[in-house]
């Protein structure tokens, strides 16, 4: 068990620690690197079960008619697949990135709290029971009616609902406190653990995007706790904190909601674009254009993120100052965000490019992140965003954000570091094939929506008018192969964990950074004395 | 159903992959609707403005990106430029991007806020109806404010019940599937009216795409918006946020009419509202036969869509009548779940509807299916419980 207790200072280098045997390797696990995996391995299966969830809602939504699910399942799933996706996929997965790559980006051992690493992840499981239990519990005798509100959460109608619903609060508070403590493990980190000749402002970007991700983090979630128990005191305890009738005001809860969702949307794709950062230099092999305006553009998105967050609720009738307030700060993130978007598209303008599998994910984002935001810019007019909201253009528009802008983010820093990880190439020629097979699905399913949208298809139903038949049917049919198209990036990480061409310690011919110094895989224990940084 | 199969006999896997052709096409809608409002009409120009602006900016990315994907690549041979971060351009992007940036977000935010200006508020000093429209799981209450007959001394509001209408029973001339209601909301053209938005239990929202203007309805609050009415029609719409099992079945239907027709239906309103309250206040006993009659009618209209018309309910969001504890027991304690409602569920207080339909739909659940209670309960029996 001693290996299980980092002690920072023993100097027995000579001796080499290799993992403990068995099923304690993991459950007691203090590894940045065997903690990271964990989290990626979870965040895969959630992402499975997210996706699930997503190929029945399609299915339904296939033809008009109720055919394959009745309403409240429907409701159910829609539910479902946000909250499986955000807190189980997208989180999770960022979460293991940052800590498999940030001890070895910058020169540190491990994390600087190796045992409550432990606690956070091991956190998720619990937690992630609690939230299926949430949407199988009312299939059980006596088990109350399933949540049909969506991930919003939105009273009255969440206090309409059963027992499921407490489930869903438990399980979100335990989900907030393994993102706050992985935060906190984080930052400490960041601050104390960096190479002794590394400045703030020499860490790699993706670095930097998980530090101001954690801020936001320990920022918003304690306000995503406090509004769900005040909901949990309305349902049970008789206060009425969002009850009309008692006083309370329902539009509260929608403030508590997007002052956290908001910044949310930030913490999601953040550290996905972080990774561009990494993955565009190499592939085109010229160094990071305008790092420093890199840096000050996330924490302008930081900032201005958190005091836009009423643009998600513009139809609950606030006066024309606010509306107009909330309007022009949300129009106003396009700089910083604009501004990332270009800092990546001069890195590759005039860079000697090539386009493996990561580079073909980076330039995805890029293209479809940006059209997403162009959308968000519509989004943002409030007169329009009148005939936008709630609407399948919502849909398609935070799908463009949120699947390129995150999760293609989250492949590309896969693809880019599997060979560090697992010292095994993966294989190019099948990555390439899930990429095209991915992308081009992604927008057959998406794409359509922005136009069924704008033609008056509202969101969240499960059935709807004959007139927006032919593109719900192309969007299935997108989804279905989009769904199934991951079936082929879990086999490509298999195949690679179990095997391949031995991976040099540089993978990538362009690569720059303290990870690529180290053999593939890096050993157990890394960094056990830090490192000089390169001249250069 | 007979509509989906019409609309899939003419969608052909063929159709779709050749760009549309055929008669789907023409049905097919890709864009706003064509506003039958001056705020509507507003809303169009500044989305497309909007958009226009947005796919400029999009292909100027799509192009820059697609040349330096083109010619800067290490497969022609292409030397990257170590120094292109030191040059000027580099040194000083970090000024050009955002001034270029905001030099567009200014141009969007400018025209937005002065078409925001003209739609967000209802004008003050001008001639307004004023409609009230209260959502309900699942259907709409429309109030006619500016408009009312006098009831036992008292006015009253013209009110309008707005359902969702199954397709057996929605005609050839209504909006179609999902689309039909049973009364649609009538609105004199060439008027400006202003919608008060609530809701009696959850959040609803209002939406006719034709109309564009969208509100929440919140419980507690009454929020508002307005429009100018300029052309007539039937628009159809349906409620925009999420509001429970039946939210796909909140359809709108508005219909634009004349002004001299929507004073004939407003006068046919009032006169079947006083038909209907001299009929309530007959002080007499309803037969058995009468109360089941008018119940059945009553219960399926208002009842029906969660307990079922064989009041078998939805179980466990919507309980069973049949056989149900509270409808084969005491009175008392029906009357007082119909009249009061139950909170934390989506079983809402009746008590606005009169003795008589009370009267009819609790005679009609005691007795109805297998109930066999035999209870008849009388209009004044509902006044002494209210």
């Amino acid at each position: 068990m001693s290996t299980a207790t980092i002690d920072l200072a023993h100097d027995h280098d000579h001796e080499h620690h290799g993992p403990p045997k068995g099923l304690k390797r993991w459950l007691f696990s203090t590894n940045h690197k065997d903690i990271g995996s964990m989290y990626l391995i979870f965040a895969l299966t959630m992402l499975f079960a997210g996706g699930v969830s997503a190929m029945a809602i399609r299915l339904e939504l296939f033809l008009p008619g109720l055919q394959l699910l009745d309403p409240d399942l429907y409701n159910n799933l829609v539910t479902n697949h946000a909250l499986i996706m955000i807190f189980g996929a997208v989180m999770p997965a960022a979460a293991g990135l940052a800590n498999w790559m940030i001890p070895l980006m910058i020169g540190a051992p491990d994390m600087a709290l190796p045992r409550l690493n432990n606690l956070s992840f091991w956190i998720l499981p619990a937690a992630a029971t609690m939230l299926i239990l949430s949407f199988i519990v009312p299939f059980f005798p006596g088990g109350g009616t399933q949540i049909n509100t969506g991930w919003t959460i939105y009273p009255p109608l969440s206090v309409q609902v059963g027992m499921s619903m407490d489930f869903l609060i438990f399980a979100l508070h335990m989900l907030g406190i393994s993102s706050v403590l992985a935060s906190i493990n984080i930052i400490v980190t960041i601050f104390n653990m960096r190479a002794p000749d590394m400045k703030l402002t020499q860490m790699p970007i993706f670095v930097w995007t998980w530090l101001v991700t954690a801020f936001l983090l320990i920022l918003v979630i304690p306000v995503l706790a406090g509004g769900v128990t005040m909901l949990l005191f309305d349902r049970h305890f008789g206060t009425s904190f969002f009850n009309a009738a008692g006083g309370g005001d329902p539009v509260l809860f929608q403030h508590l909601f997007w002052f956290f969702g908001h910044p949310e949307v930030y913490i999601l794709i953040l550290p996905s674009l972080g990774v561009l950062a990494s993955v565009v230099p190499t592939f085109s092999r010229k160094p990071l254009f305008g790092y420093s305006s890199l840096v000050g553009a996330m924490i302008a998105i930081m900032i201005i993120g958190m005091v836009v967050w009423a643009h998600h609720q513009y139809t609950i009738g606030m006066s024309l100052g606010a509306v107009s307030y909330f309007m022009i700060g949300t129009i106003i993130i396009s700089i910083p965000v604009g501004l990332m978007i270009f800092n990546y598209m001069a890195t590759m303008w005039r860079g000697a490019m090539t386009f493996e599998t990561p580079m073909l994910f980076a330039v995805g984002i890029l293209l479809m992140f940006s059209f997403g935001g162009l959308t968000g810019i519509m989004l943002a007019v409030v007169p329009a965003d009148m005939q936008y909201h709630d609407s399948m253009f919502v849909v398609a528009h935070f799908h463009y954000v949120l699947m390129p802008g995150a999760i293609f983010g989250l492949f590309a820093g896969v693809f880019y570091w599997l060979p560090k990880w697992t010292g095994h190439m993966y294989d190019e020629k099948l990555a390439k094939i899930f990429f095209w097979v991915n992308v081009i699905s992604f927008n057959v399913t998406f794409f359509p929506q922005h136009f069924i949208g704008l033609a008056g298809m509202p969101r969240r139903i499960v059935d709807y008018h004959v007139m927006f038949t032919e593109f719900n049917v192309l969007s299935s049919i997108g989804a279905m192969v989009f769904g199934l198209s991951h079936l082929l990036f879990l086999y490509i990480i298999i195949k690679t964990v179990r095997g391949g061409k031995q991976a040099e310690n540089k993978v990538w011919e362009g690569a720059k950074g303290l990870e690529w110094e180290l053999s593939s895989p890096p050993p157990f224990h890394s960094w056990t004395t830090p490192p000089k940084l390169a001249a250069s | 159903m007979a509509a989906i199969s019409k609309r899939l006999g003419a969608l052909s896997v063929f159709s779709l992959l050749a760009g549309w052709a055929g008669g789907a096409r023409a049905e097919m809608a890709l864009n706003f609707p064509e506003p039958a409002a001056g705020v509507a009409q507003e809303i169009y120009d500044i989305h497309m403005l909007t958009s226009a602006i947005a796919t400029v900016l999009l292909v100027i990315i799509l192009v820059v990106v697609g040349y330096s994907l083109y010619f800067h690549r290490k497969s022609r041979g292409y030397q990257a430029d170590q120094h292109f971060h030191e040059t000027w351009f580099g040194q000083w992007s970090w000024v050009i991007v955002p001034v270029l940036v905001l030099g567009i977000d200014l141009t969007i935010a400018d025209s937005a806020q002065k078409t925001l200006e003209k739609v967000w508020e209802v004008p003050k000093n001008v001639d307004l109806m004023d409609v009230k429209v209260i959502g309900h799981q699942w259907w709409w209450e429309y109030e006619y404010l500016d408009h009312s007959v006098e009831i036992d001394g008292k006015p009253k509001a013209v009110r309008v019940e707005s359902r969702y209408l199954p397709e057996d029973q929605a005609g050839e001339e209504t909006a179609g599937y999902l689309r039909a209601v049973d009364n649609p909301l009538v609105l004199p053209v060439g008027k400006k009216v202003r919608f008060l938005h609530t809701s009696a239990d959850v959040l609803h929202a209002f939406w006719v795409p034709e109309l564009a203007v969208k509100k929440d309805a919140i419980p507690g609050y009454v929020t508002e918006t307005w429009v100018d009415l300029t052309r007539e029609g039937r628009f159809s719409g349906q409620c925009a946020e999420l509001c429970g099992t039946w939210h796909s079945r909140m359809p709108i239907e508005v219909e634009v009419v004349s002004q001299e027709r929507f004073k004939s239906w407003m006068e046919e309103q009032k006169q079947t509202m006083l038909v209907a309250a001299a009929e309530a206040s007959l002080d007499k006993d309803w037969t058995r036969e009468e109360l089941m009659e008018k119940g059945r009618g009553n219960y399926n209209t208002r009842c029906a869509s969660c307990h079922q018309i064989n009041g078998e309910g939805l179980p466990p969001a919507f309980p069973a009548l049949t056989g149900s504890a509270i409808v084969m027991g005491p009175l008392q304690a029906h009357l007082d779940i119909v009249l009061n409602g139950k909170p934390g569920t989506a079983m809402t207080p009746w008590n606005t509807l009169t003795d008589l339909e009370l009267a009819s739909i609790i005679t009609y659940e005691r007795n109805a299916w297998k109930n066999n209670t035999g209870d008849l309960v009388q209009p004044r029996d509902i006044k002494a419980a209210r």
